[in-house]
């Protein structure tokens, strides 16, 4: 309530701020969500350009990716959550064929067969990031939640579905996040907590067998991870290169630009996957620290417009796109600092590259157009 | 709760908002417990381990890199250069700059900078090798392939040309054996070489001097510490903002400068009167072991090993049916034919298994009692009634094969050990070839059938005049004549007479290692051996006295013909029937001044036919210029 009540003072106050808000509002923008992607994001560019080893037009083009990726945001917050919700369903199976299309025409990059050029080269795993937990919502929406466990099933086909298709590019990255944003909507859907504690002892016979479709080189992460020193200048060295980056910056950090890790090409990926080593290494703990509370302020905030959301579509869309945001932000830092095994999941608005940043955007873009249009709706 | 649905279809609003919310919170302690675990592990990073892991960043940026010392000169007695550093353009790939290496490879080989043959070679070196460090494919380019290069080189990203110091033998082939040479260090060389002191040299002594004194001419390698990069890459200077303060580096120690005893002239006019044939020449100093001429054609450039050359080369080398590469002079092992007949008169009186006034009369052959087989001697008419001085001056076969009988295979061994043949004189150059001096003792342990393990009467003939199982090296020879001429005192020959420090220019001098005499009890024997040995160069029947007489100098010799192929009975002899390299050695061993001797020769010539026509003359080249007569006269 107290982010509320700070919009209301500042609608209140001094004319160039009432028109901002004014202007904020009639574009249906979240003022405290909007300022908290924007710092993140400030902050990131920051840190790449040290980590892209002060490489200013590596910077512009990700403040460009960046710009593109407001501007999704923005467009899709002009989007009625029943405009979306009535949309859900093709969208779902447009992904669905599209992840098919991949698996037969995609362009091979780096051993794995993720992207798709239709006009424009994207990644349709990326869409299925959204259109699950939709799909997920909009099955829930017109059924009185808790849901029960044979609707459940029905659930679990919608994400197992695309998530299957996606860990066969192989991208186990993704297929984990998509699965995981899946999960969260049934989660807040009020599945029972019996239910969730028997699937998780049934996880672990699950872990076996997901163990044997792995591909070698997943395997070799997850035991690098058990051990990253029994194979240091294999799989374990991103990991150990990593620790000692974070381990080095200490409280305060080498001081922008000046990471011996990160500058001298130590540490792999610095500048995508591992940049959070490099703040850890040029900021120290305080600057990780600060990252993380900004983090938790925009995910606070998505939580909120969740739990004042109108219906239960936009309800569990919003948490669980906050919720998905959080994993992101957990996997990553975890990786990175070597709790959990290495897989391909970038720092969300940090890490350089773009179509992640693109469906992050349009996630909060579905926040922002929850929050402003609930008073439109129907109670 | 399922029955009220199923009763009221509407959904309850109130109770689900309540759920959703009861869910949120959920699922914030579950995030913010997870987030928990993150922070500890940062904290635990960054705060406690902190410490060992700023060392651990800092270690990882400073490297030592090894700086190779500078390899130490070889001169001749006099001072003169004959193995020095020259600096040259080397051209060098770094693999990790280079996208596609076969390409590139492929692309310098139709510029004629590499050989199409050496890429795969090559390619699998720029694999295995460290990709950020240089990796040399040619060690020395001319200045038409640098200027060549300096126009592509933007076509070549990843390929340069460096300035290196490459050991360059100015004088060529002429020393190639006696001082070897430096070449690509290699896996095998690895295993052997200090990989601490190496760390930053390419190349090591192979052969001849170069290997032997590899310890003093290789120095000791520096160090400085450098800022590297994940890829051990020195980075440029604009980054050197990192470094605080570095330790101290350690600059190399240069190689120690090498004096030989060879004597440059000497070399010269020693490889001329050998040039065109195949064979060896060793000359020393008798009164002290140094050598000071050692030569063995055909011979190589030895610059080609230095700088590297085409697979095409090194195989025309290694596969040249007159063996450039192989050292006859140390390791060549050839019957010594007449030669050792001073040696064996010697043993004969001292052990008097003959005296000097004994004749015996020659008539072309030998038999042993009941037995058919005649021992042939070289002139099929026989030499009439000879004395021992005769017999040597002449080299009559049939006194010897006479005397053999009753000096026995064992004596003979014995006093032809003394002189140093049969097992390497301890040169101080690796290589050595030992030879072989038979005896009963030998031929029992080095054959395993019994009647072979036997020693047959006739095998004591032949073994008389240096044929048979008898072997000795050009160098053993040269030893040997020189023990004559010193009347039995003997020195362990050496190449090297110094090493010098080069920075205090401090020379340790090699002290002659006197060995064992060879003991003769009366010295009247040496005397009449030795004359006997100068009449056979300036004496009225002497074999070589086509050479020596005339001379302005007195000397002594010896010559020898080896048979390498035996003839059959009753065959008859015909030198030109038999192919070039079935011909007999050529063999001569000499010392003069006569009176005073300062210089003692073997000279041996592969398949020259007449020991005393093409030996001797090229043995008498070398004494005259040594002792200063002739055109060559060395001073």
């Amino acid at each position: 309530m107290r982010l509320g009540d700070d919009r209301r003072i500042l609608s209140s106050g001094t004319a160039p701020l009432s028109s901002f808000s004014e202007l904020g509002h009639r574009l249906n923008v979240d003022g405290p969500l909007l300022g908290g992607l924007l710092l993140i994001c400030g902050f990131g560019l920051f840190v790449l350009y040290s980590a892209a080893g002060e490489n200013s037009r590596l910077l512009v083009n990700q403040a460009i990716r960046l710009g593109v990726a407001l501007a999704v945001m923005l467009i899709v917050a002009q989007l009625p959550p029943d405009f979306l919700r009535r949309w859900t369903p093709w969208g779902y199976l447009a992904g669905l064929i599209l992840l098919m299309l991949v698996l037969t025409k995609g362009d091979v990059g780096q051993g794995a067969r993720r992207w798709l050029d239709i006009g424009i080269r994207f990644q349709p795993s990326e869409v299925m990031k959204l259109a699950v937990p939709m799909m997920a919502a909009w099955f829930l929406h017109d059924r009185q939640i808790p849901p029960r466990v044979g609707q459940l099933l029905i659930i679990a086909a919608f994400i197992s579905v695309p998530t299957v298709l996606i860990a066969r590019q192989p991208d186990l990255g993704t297929a984990v996040l998509v699965a995981a944003s899946g999960v969260i909507v049934v989660v807040l859907a009020g599945m029972s907590f019996r239910l969730i504690a028997g699937l998780g002892l049934l996880a672990v016979p699950g872990a076996l067998v997901l163990w044997n479709f792995m591909k070698d080189y997943q395997k070799q992460r997850v035991l690098t991870l058990l051990n990253p020193d029994s194979d240091p200048l294999g799989a374990g060295y991103n990991i150990i290169q990593s620790k000692i980056a974070i381990g080095s910056g200490g409280l305060f950090g080498k001081g922008w630009t000046n990471g011996s890790q990160a500058h001298l090409e130590f540490l792999p990926e610095r500048h995508t996957d591992f940049i959070f080593a490099v703040l850890g290494e040029e900021f120290g703990l305080f600057g990780v620290l600060t990252l993380l509370a900004l983090y938790m302020f925009v995910i606070g905030r998505g939580l909120y417009i969740a739990a004042q959301a109108p219906d239960t579509y936009s309800r569990l869309l919003a948490g669980t796109i906050s919720l998905t945001f959080f994993v992101y932000v957990f996997v990553n830092t975890a990786m990175v600092t070597g709790l959990v095994p290495v897989v391909g999941v970038p720092l969300p608005l940090v890490s350089f590259g773009g179509t992640s940043m693109v469906t992050l955007m349009a996630g909060f873009g579905i926040l922002m157009s929850i929050h402003s249009h609930r008073k439109l709706l129907p109670h | 709760m399922p029955e009220l649905s199923l009763l009221l279809p509407i959904k309850d609003h109130q109770s689900e908002r309540r759920l959703f919310v009861g869910r949120v919170i959920f699922t914030s302690i579950g995030a913010t417990l997870l987030l928990g675990f993150v922070v500890a592990r940062l904290v635990q990073l960054q705060v406690f381990d902190h410490e060992l892991f700023f060392e651990k960043s800092q270690g990882n940026r400073i490297r030592i890199e090894a700086v190779p010392p500078i390899r130490g000169l070889v001169f001749d007695r006099n001072g003169r250069v004959i193995a020095e550093n020259l600096p040259a353009y080397q051209l060098e790939l770094i693999p990790e700059q280079i996208e596609d290496i076969a390409d590139t490879l492929n692309r310098l080989a139709a510029i004629d900078l590499i050989e199409f043959d050496d890429i795969p070679r090559l390619t699998e070196l720029s694999r295995s090798s460290q990709q950020f460090k240089p990796l040399t494919l040619r060690f020395r380019l001319t200045d038409k392939e640098i200027a060549n290069f300096a126009i592509q080189r933007p076509r070549f990203p990843g390929v340069d040309f460096q300035p290196r110091l490459v050991r360059h033998y100015p004088d060529g082939e002429l020393f190639a054996h006696a001082v070897g040479y430096v070449g690509a260090i290699s896996t095998a060389d690895l295993q052997r070489l200090d990989t601490a002191r190496y760390a930053g040299t390419s190349h090591t002594g192979k052969t001849g001097v170069e290997n032997s004194y590899e310890s003093d001419l290789h120095g000791d390698a520096g160090y400085r510490h450098v800022i590297t990069n994940a890829r051990g890459r020195q980075v440029p200077a604009d980054t050197r903002e990192l470094v605080d303060s570095l330790p101290a580096d350690r600059v190399p120690g240069p190689g120690s400068n090498i004096y030989l005893s060879l004597d440059l002239d000497l070399q010269k006019v020693a490889f001329a009167a050998l040039a065109g044939r195949r064979g060896a020449i060793v000359a020393l100093d008798p009164w002290n072991g140094e050598i000071l001429a050692l030569v063995s054609t055909p011979s190589f450039d030895p610059n080609l090993f230095a700088v590297g050359m085409t697979r095409a080369q090194y195989a025309a080398l290694r596969d040249n049916i007159d063996r450039p590469l192989f050292n006859r002079a140390v390791s060549g092992t050839y019957p010594p034919g007449s030669t050792i007949k001073p040696m064996l008169s010697l043993a004969a009186l001292e052990t008097g298994a003959t005296n000097l006034t004994r004749k015996t009369v020659c008539i072309g052959y030998f038999r042993l009692p009941n037995d058919e087989h005649r021992y042939r001697d070289w002139k099929p008419e026989g030499h009439g009634a000879v004395d021992l001085h005769d017999a040597i001056e002449q080299s009559c076969d049939v006194y010897f094969y006479e005397l053999s009988i009753k000096l026995g295979i064992d004596n003979m061994h014995d006093y032809l050990t003394r002189f140093g043949l049969g097992s390497a004189t301890g040169l101080d150059v690796r290589g050595e070839g030992a030879g072989l001096v038979p005896s009963r003792e030998w031929k029992r342990k080095n054959f395993s059938n019994r009647d072979d393990q036997r020693w047959y009467h006739g095998e004591t003939v032949i073994a008389s005049i240096g044929q048979g199982f008898m072997l000795a090296t050009p160098l053993q020879l040269a030893a040997a004549v020189g023990t004559l001429a010193t009347r039995g005192i003997r020195y362990r020959p050496h190449l090297v007479a110094a090493i010098e420090d080069p920075l205090t220019g401090i020379r340790e001098w090699i002290q002659p290692e006197r060995l064992d005499d060879v003991e003769i009890s009366n010295d009247f024997y040496w005397q009449n051996v030795l004359d006997a040995m100068h009449d056979v160069m300036q004496g009225p029947r002497g074999t070589a006295r086509a050479v020596g007489t005339g001379a302005p100098y007195k000397m002594a010799g010896k010559s020898g013909t080896s048979q390498i192929v035996s003839i059959a009975q009753d065959a008859q002899y015909d030198e030109d029937a038999l192919a070039e390299r079935l011909r007999d050695h050529a063999l001569f061993i000499a010392f003069a001044p006569f009176d005073n001797p300062r210089i003692a020769v073997a000279v041996i010539v592969e398949n020259g036919r007449s020991g005393s026509g093409v030996a001797a003359p090229i043995a008498k080249a070398v004494m005259d210029a040594y002792l200063g007569y002739g055109d060559n006269a060395i001073r």
